[in-house]
């Protein structure tokens, strides 16, 4: 699907979205008259310092306006910017502020949902799609952490050695179905059907709890995650007891 | 006593093990273990590769004090897997910062990291989310998470991003931060753009001096494990709550630094702009003088 055929199927009440180099910003009309931000990084494009910067300050004005609507934030993008002018500026700094400002805007009240429906990857993805308090996906989409030929090069595997291990397990290959198995994409659309309705079932769902590593084991992708983490809160918390009262 | 449980016995941070490191960091003896090797959580994926184990999949948490203070703590072992995060790896440390919101306890995190273990990329990817995601709710609860950044693999990938959601970092002339290293870059742009094997140029793009000199960090340190205590003793006393406030600061912070060396084209550039002198000469101080010239630095005042 293309950009105008989603917010199309989205919006069918109309949106009002600029788009600013490989940016959108902008707001739309839900189905039942109510507003939603729309923001996204769009066309396979990279996420660098000068891209993150701006979308952070439209999540930050969001915030500062206390209207408490959504944000969907779509993401169609690369890799961060692999450049020595990024990395020299600090790249890592605008990244996490921009996923800081989409957490701190799901903490303030505005139900924060990431829609991937094109590429994205590595520290693009961290920063945008799964900074979102929930992250959708449309059929085609392709997460990846590292495409499987750089894989090949770093880890000294022939591809055809990887793909066959790829069979075998979700945890480490690029691909859409492999980051729905292990947490970290909620559900996949329909995109035969009406987006509008699917969009209002994902704000209808309860929010805050990061449920992706539950939703992992459960889905088989990510069988020890959840587990591991509630036994270090369980021994933490045990621990920190018997010193008090030690 | 051994040395690397003294406080007091020098030890570089750069060559000390994970362990070496918190026995160093906390009080004497005051260290406890969470999911500790005895307990053999390996890596679920490392013997699809036919790769090694570590009964701790390369990190060490737990509990301690540090001047009194009691701390959680977090180290990861750059010398297995370059520090990367797993699936188990990255869990234990979600679950510690989970545990510091539940307890109120702030908590220091000592990056060694390459970024994403590439044999398990997706689980490791989703981990660094959660982290930032518990980092973020443990900041809002008021709780400090502080990033101590010197070890052999730097702090890389999504090392560098949890990095940057700390409230403090402690960085030594060794501590590199870089979202993509230097291999990344040259395997995808050529060798024009980054030549990888220039040493000189990835510690002025990616070392503590420079990151301390633009605010990428806030406390530059010998390397010295005691140099470091003696930060995160400093580092712990300030406490600010997280809000819109300091996110904002952190923009107009980011946008000014564009602003001011978006068209450098080195960090020696950058360093001219900053004022100092003879700012090719930066990379060759000891840290007393370094300090003493790096008074016009861009200080981060905390916005982060």
């Amino acid at each position: 699907m293309t950009l105008d055929d989603i917010l199309a199927g989205l919006f069918p009440n109309g949106s009002k979205i600029e788009v600013i180099g490989a940016m959108i910003a902008g707001k739309a009309t839900m189905a039942d008259g109510k507003p939603i931000h729309v923001l996204g990084i769009i066309q396979g494009q990279n996420l660098g310092v000068d891209e993150a910067i701006v979308l952070a300050g439209h999540v930050i004005e969001i915030i500062g306006s206390h209207d408490r609507a959504p944000i969907l934030v779509l993401v169609d993008s690369a890799s961060q910017r692999m450049s020595r002018r990024d990395e020299l500026l600090g790249l890592n700094e605008y990244l996490s502020h921009l996923a800081k400002s989409l957490l701190l805007a799901e903490a303030e009240g505005h139900r924060t949902v990431g829609l991937l429906y094109g590429g994205s990857a590595a520290g693009a993805f961290i920063a945008t799609a799964l900074a979102a308090g929930t992250l959708v996906a449309l059929p085609g989409a392709h997460p990846a952490v590292m495409d499987l030929p750089s894989m090949a090069r770093v880890t000294k595997l022939p591809i055809e050695v990887l793909k066959a291990k790829a069979e075998a397990t979700p945890v480490f290959a690029p691909g859409l179905d492999n980051m729905v198995r292990t947490g970290g994409i909620q559900i996949i659309w329909d995109e035969t059907a009406p987006l509008a309705p699917q969009l209002a079932a994902v704000l209808e769902r309860p929010a805050g709890r990061d449920d992706r590593d539950r939703l992992g084991a459960e889905r088989g992708g990510r069988r020890k995650a959840v587990d591991i983490a509630d036994r270090v809160v369980a021994m933490a918390t045990s621990s920190s007891r018997e010193l008090r009262h030690g | 006593m051994t040395a690397a449980t003294a406080n007091n016995v020098s030890l570089s941070w750069y060559e000390a093990s994970a362990r070496q490191r918190i026995d160093a960091l906390v009080d004497a003896g005051s260290f406890s273990e969470f999911i500790g090797p005895e307990l053999r959580e390996t890596s679920p994926h490392l013997s699809i590769f036919d790769l090694p184990e570590q009964f701790d999949d390369g990190i060490v948490i737990g509990c301690g004090r540090v001047n009194g203070s009691s701390v959680l703590v977090a180290a990861q072992e750059g010398r297995f897997m370059g520090g990367a995060f797993g699936e188990v790896h990255g869990a234990k440390l979600t679950g510690l910062l989970r545990a510091a919101c539940t307890l109120k306890q702030n908590v220091l995190i000592l990056f060694d990291t390459g970024g994403v273990r590439l044999q398990e990329a997706n689980a490791g990817e989703l981990a660094i989310a959660e982290i930032m995601r518990a980092i973020v709710a443990a900041r809002r609860a008021g709780i400090s998470v502080i990033g101590l950044i010197g070890g052999r693999a730097g702090c890389y990938g999504g090392g560098s991003l949890i990095a940057g959601t700390c409230s403090r970092l402690i960085v030594s002339e060794q501590g590199r931060i870089s979202v993509s290293g230097p291999e990344v870059i040259e395997t995808n742009r050529g060798i024009e753009e980054f030549d990888s094997r220039d040493r000189a140029l990835v510690w002025r793009t990616m070392g503590g001096k420079h990151r301390y000199l633009i605010g990428g960090a806030d406390m530059f340190v010998d390397d010295e494990a005691s140099a470091f205590r003696l930060a995160a003793i400093d580092a712990l006393e300030f406490r600010r709550r997280w809000d819109l406030a300091v996110l904002k600061a952190e923009q107009k912070r980011l946008e000014r630094r564009l602003q001011r060396f978006g068209d450098a084209e080195d960090a020696v550039d950058i360093w001219q702009v900053l004022g100092l002198n003879e700012p090719t000469n930066i990379p060759a101080l000891p840290t007393d003088v370094f300090l003493r010239a790096a008074g016009n630095r861009e200080n981060a005042d905390d916005a982060r």
